[in-house]
């Protein structure tokens, strides 16, 4: 029951991804270029309702479907690690013109060349787990 | 009943994804896809080189069945949401793609340059998916999350190293578009 909701919730998620465009390389250089709200418009909406909805989960005491409290954990105090890592990522994302999420659902669409991006990903988070130590974070 | 082939305006986009976070926490998670790519390093059997992955990533199955799900979704979305997928964009950004060489700017949802089978044994278009791919994976990794795990969870939970990251994103994106394409396109 609780994997049929995982995967529900994927499959919208999924759709709203292509659906929005958020997953078409071109929406991803024209953010960067400042020539469309469109891009903006889904980030700034979607943060400002995920506020509002995280505020009020804090303050009013809501339990999960399932009764169990809900956790949001912090991000641990740093700056290198995000603002280095961040931009890596952000090279990587306006060159493939996908970042995670987008990858998988344009698997979907039958898009064969994303297997590549995301093969090398995976490749990527590994380099990253054998150098982690010698990073600075 | 044709609206529903039309793409999504961003105050529909918007809502939903922050509706696909809610029921996540609903449900008792924390919405983050790139964690999936540390699951699939392990499941690959990466532990052996690198502590970082050792851990219990069956207990992070669910993630890949939302993996799963987004992939089920892409191919309904494409399939049976959609006539057209030609993404419109900006009629100044489809000429500065053109210039670019990018001959399918507003005519198609993904550059054919990039995505079509015959990138697929073209050396540079492999050589630009994997450079990409792999400063993805790495980045978001470095950085402890990606565009859902900061720009939209850790955002939405006022998180400042969210914000140092978020910035990151696009100093980097900024760079690729605006000094390092004239380069390689």
């Amino acid at each position: 029951m609780r994997t049929l909701s995982y995967l529900l919730i994927g499959i919208v998620f999924g759709i709203t991804m292509f659906k929005s465009e958020a997953a078409s390389w071109f929406r991803i250089y024209e953010m960067f270029k400042f020539e469309s709200f469109h891009m903006y418009g889904i980030i700034g909406s979607t943060v400002l309702i995920g506020i509002i909805t995280v505020q009020m989960i804090k303050r009013v005491p809501i339990k999960s479907f399932y009764g169990e409290t809900i956790q949001i954990p912090p991000k641990a105090k740093s700056f290198s690690r995000y603002m280095f890592g961040g931009i890596l990522f952000g090279l990587g994302w306006a060159l493939a013109g996908a970042c995670p999420g987008p990858m998988f659902t344009l698997v979907g669409a039958g898009y064969v060349p994303i297997l590549v991006v995301i093969a090398a990903s995976i490749l990527g988070t590994f380099l990253y787990g054998l150098l982690k130590d010698k990073l600075p974070h | 009943m044709d609206w529903i082939y039309e793409p999504w305006p961003w105050y529909v986009s918007g809502p939903m994804i922050a509706l696909v976070m809610f029921l996540l926490l609903m449900v008792g998670k924390n919405f983050g896809m790139s964690s999936n790519l540390r699951i699939l390093c392990t499941i690959c059997g990466a532990g052996n080189k690198a502590d970082f992955f050792r851990f219990d990533w069956k207990a992070q199955r669910w993630n890949l069945v939302v993996v799963l799900g987004a992939i089920i979704g892409g191919f309904i979305g494409s399939h049976f949401m959609t006539t057209d997928a030609a993404v419109a964009i900006n009629p100044d950004t489809v000429s500065t793609l053109n210039e670019l060489g990018f001959s399918s700017a507003g005519k198609t949802y993904l550059p054919t340059e990039l995505f079509n089978m015959e990138a697929m044994t073209d050396l540079k278009s492999l050589a630009l998916l994997s450079i990409g791919g792999l400063l993805v994976g790495f980045g978001t990794r470095y950085a402890g999350g990606c565009t859902s795990g900061h720009a939209i969870s850790g955002l939405s939970n006022l998180q400042f190293p969210s914000l140092i990251a978020v910035v990151g994103f696009f100093i980097g994106g900024l760079i690729m578009i605006h000094l390092i394409f004239p380069l390689i396109f």
